[in-house]
């Protein structure tokens, strides 16, 4: 048994403790919007935030994750209001296939919790995900359009 | 309307709650005489248009949305004929099964070769014309006043005479009930007169991508399902011998464990990862075949064969360039290899299936949902009438998820081991990498003569390879006697790919090589190799000759207007008649890929002999109608990340008979902080074909960044990927 704090609710889980977090997170808890894209933590598809952090939580044992406050992309629009980074990808138009775009946006929300208003260099150095489709020149204007709302 | 499908409101309802709603569509029996319903009641006005009560517009999508917009620029189109308010239309796919049903009204589902809109653009627009016809010929019956004194626009209808107005929700009921107008009386707007299509709208399909409630292939949950993992034979044409499955039938939520076809195995749990989990400790023992012995150094031998084989399939050709290269007073030759690559996908593979001997369903993440309906029918054995597929959403394309529906074919050879039962299907990555349809892998030789005054005379190049045709089409190549015409993409004679040159001695030919390793249709196809091969030697041409790259190409390009209309526009963006910054070279390529006309323009620098930074790329399409240009504008930057990934980082090499990449951590892919900046000059010039753009602008990225390397360094990279020479990408 674990016990996960996920969006701000609670679950109790009967699960191995190696199981990788991602998968309690899609396969026991049901929220299907964290991805998985490599199971080896390269690409950041599966990226949540761990007592505000960003992880990846594919190559996470749900072990790690037991007691600490996880939040998915389910849980990043609190009360239903878009996060600002949702926001400024709603408005420069940023997903292609969108795929990727879960772990990219919670990569870069953990970024500009820490860094409010990173220079192109923080961006570079914090952002390290996968995405096929290409859409790194649209994110790099909606962070900043992010950083300035 | 007896010819209507009789598919039960049950399967319906199955059908859209599974995928959330909306993106399947049902029909139900008509309620009244000629009225075809859409799901939720509904009048159908015709195939393309469903309008509401509410005046809520749903327009459908047959073609496959993957990122590239394709969803958006469709609705745009039909919209704009049908004089609809924009801010309420919203869309739906049409499943295959219907689609035959209603002998293929939909037309092509086929999501590939950059022809979402081009190839149905004209189809389209007629179903928009078409409906917004009848409505307003519903308008005035209804007025009793003739339709020629009414006009609609923004779901507006409106009797000129007297300035009475409707709405189209009100008269749709009306409408669904009229004859469809004849095709050939229908005449379509200008596109100079366009209002809506043409403009950069926003996507319809954003917001669900922002919050995670979008449902990718992989995120479907069925009442009951249950998850399979699969190990296909590691080595290409390799058997399954035999598995133990007695050794994980007891490990946590493990159902079963099955053979998949002659050459795979699978288990099947409660959870994907206890599935997988069980599938990494089943001992398996495989029949690799013959296949085993290849290797990457194997391959390349008979590759290498093949640039001086007598036997070559011609491809283009013009006066006599063998000849003219044998008695040419000074000649060059360099010869160029493009790797094997995979299209990883951000989403693996995937496949749910639910297999009864009277029902079989798949929802799927496809480019092609006939394609899918195809593989699902030979598959289950099972006739047409009881087949259906449910198109979902995919975590990108690329060209894996058309032609190839291996994903669909194990998942039904699944569930037909647990009838009644769905089982979702998914691949792990390593599974992805290892059973893909490869970038085909090409040697090329070329060999450019010169007179005494330092004139171009002749060019030969020799292509050696792989076909992808004769692996997947293969009577495409039989009706050509053997030849691949699609190898000669961006070097043929005419058409769709046509060469931008003009030389008076011209040989392109193939030497066909395959080899067991699969090849497939990858983001680009053909235009990729050739794109490398012929841009770059072209810069090695114009150094013999003492020229400028631009001005040297030009001189062969006069009858190639349009290469050189973008050519050009590059060029003057990038300000190639100007010196460049301290320490920034260019380089520049262009192409005709899928009817549209690319080129780019690159500037870079090289530290420390192999560290590459790209400060700006300007690249221009002519792809002859533009009909979103902010998401043209993305298709071209995300080509640059597929096109320079591919450059740079990617490769699949090949050790006894299988590949060797398993995951992103050997086979890479570019980040944001190698992103060049991408400027894009979108410069539509009208005619009678539409251009494609989601993958022209791929092959130009490789030999424009190729060109200006050698202009930094003096070094020729002519093998690909760059990381196999200490180049990288920062």
């Amino acid at each position: 048994m674990v016990k996960l704090t996920i969006n701000g609710k609670s679950h109790q889980i009967d699960v191995e403790s190696s199981t990788p977090l991602l998968w309690v997170i899609r396969e026991q808890v049901g929220l299907t919007g964290t991805k998985y894209g490599c199971g080896i933590a390269q690409c950041g598809a599966c990226t949540v935030h761990i007592d505000g952090k960003a992880v990846r939580s594919c190559a996470l044992p749900v072990s790690a994750a037991a007691g600490k406050r996880i939040t998915t992309i389910e849980g990043l629009a609190a009360g239903g209001v878009l996060h600002k980074v949702q926001k400024a990808w709603l408005d420069h138009e940023v997903p292609q296939c969108g795929y990727c775009q879960a772990g990219m946006i919670m990569a870069v929300a953990a970024l500009l919790a820490e860094k409010p208003r990173p220079t192109d260099a923080d961006i570079n150095a914090g952002i390290t995900n996968i995405c096929r489709c290409g859409t790194f020149q649209q994110v790099r204007e909606a962070i900043h359009a992010a950083a300035k709302a | 309307m007896t010819s209507m499908p009789r598919i039960s409101r049950r399967n319906f309802i199955i059908g859209t709650a599974a995928v959330g709603g909306g993106l399947a569509l049902g029909l139900r029996l008509p309620f009244g005489p000629g009225v075809v319903r859409a799901a939720d009641g509904s009048p159908e006005i015709n195939a393309w248009v469903v309008i509401r009560p509410d005046d809520t517009v749903v327009i459908r999508v047959a073609r496959s949305e993957m990122g590239q917009g394709t969803i958006t620029g469709l609705a745009q189109l039909v919209a704009e004929e049908l004089e609809c308010n924009w801010s309420k239309v919203t869309y739906e796919y049409p499943t295959p099964g219907q689609s035959v049903k209603r002998k293929r009204v939909w037309g092509d589902f086929s999501t590939g070769g950059s022809r979402g809109i081009r190839m149905s653009n004209e189809y389209v627009r007629q179903g928009g014309a078409a409906a917004r016809i009848m409505l307003v010929q519903a308008a005035a019956n209804q007025w009793g006043v003739p339709a020629a004194e009414c006009s609609a626009a923004n779901s507006v209808i409106t009797h000129r005479p007297s300035g009475r107005t409707v709405t189209y929700g009100r008269v749709a009921e009306a409408a669904a009930k009229l004859p469809a107008p004849d095709p050939k009386s229908i005449k379509l707007k200008d596109p100079k007169s366009w209002k809506l299509a043409g403009q950069s709208v926003k996507r319809l399909d954003t917001m669900d991508k922002l919050t995670g409630k979008q449902v990718y292939g992989f995120d479907l949950k069925l009442p009951g399902m249950l998850n399979a993992a699969i190990r296909d034979c590691p080595v290409f044409g390799g058997k399954l011998k035999s598995f133990n499955a007695g050794k994980v039938a007891r490990m946590k939520g493990v159902k079963k464990v099955v053979r998949v076809g002659d050459s795979a195995v699978a288990v099947v749990a409660d959870t994907w990862w206890h599935a997988k989990t069980a599938l990494d400790a089943l001992p398996v023992v495989w029949d690799e075949g013959p296949n085993a012995k290849v290797s990457s150094a194997s391959i390349a031998a008979v590759l290498k064969a093949g640039l001086d084989a007598e036997q070559a399939f011609v491809g283009n050709q013009a006066g006599n360039a063998n000849a003219a290269i044998a008695s040419a007073p000074s000649k060059i030759e360099a010869v160029y290899s493009y790797p094997f690559q995979n299209h990883a996908c951000m989403e693996p593979m995937n496949a749910t299936a639910r297999y009864t001997p009277d029902k079989c369903e798949v929802w799927v993440p496809t480019q092609d949902g006939e394609a899918s309906f195809a593989a699902l029918l030979a598959a289950s054995g099972l006739p047409a009438d009881k087949c259906e597929v449910y198109k979902i959403n995919l975590g990108g394309g690329f060209g894996r998820r058309g032609a190839f529906q291996d994903y669909v074919t194990q998942a039904v050879q699944i569930a037909k081991q647990m009838p009644g039962t769905p089982v979702k299907l998914l691949w792990s990555r390593e599974e992805d990498m290892l059973h893909g349809h490869y970038h085909p892998i090409m040697q090329c030789k070329l060999t450019g003569a010169f007179d005494a005054s330092n004139n171009l005379t002749a060019l030969h190049v020799r292509l050696s390879g792989q076909s992808i045709l004769a692996a997947v089409r293969p009577h495409i190549v039989e009706k050509d006697k053997g030849r691949d015409p699609l190898v000669f993409q961006g070097l043929a004679t005419s058409g769709e790919h046509a060469f931008g040159y003009t030389f008076p001695n011209l040989l392109i030919d193939h030497a066909m090589r395959n080899t067991h390793v699969p090849p497939g249709f990858w983001r680009g196809v053909n235009i990729n190799q050739n794109a490398i091969f012929m841009e770059c030697f072209m810069d090695e041409l114009a150094d013999a000759a003492g020229q400028d790259p631009l001005e040297f190409r030009r001189r062969f390009m006069a009858k190639h207007p349009r290469n050189l209309g973008v050519l050009n526009a590059v060029a003057e963006r990038i300000g190639w008649s100007k010196p460049a910054p301290k320490g920034v070279y260019r380089g520049l390529a262009h192409m005709k890929a899928f009817n549209s006309y690319v080129a780019a323009a690159a500037e870079i620098s090289v530290q420390d002999r192999g560290k590459v930074k790209i400060h700006r790329i300007v690249a221009a399409t002519d792809p002859g109608y533009a009909v979103n240009p902010a998401q043209i504008e993305r298709q071209i930057a995300g080509s640059f990340v597929y096109g320079l990934s591919a450059l740079f980082q990617q490769e699949c090499t090949v050790k006894n008979g299988r590949i060797v990449e398993e995951n992103f951590d050997t086979y890479n892919s570019m980040r944001i902080a190698q992103m060049p900046k991408v400027e894009c000059i979108v410069m539509p010039t009208g005619g009678t074909v539409w251009g494609g753009i989601g993958e022209p602008t791929i092959c130009v990225a490789a030999p424009a960044v190729l060109n200006a390397f050698f202009r930094a360094t003096n070094r020729r990279i002519r093998t690909i990927p760059l990381k196999n020479h200490g180049i990288e990408l920062v």
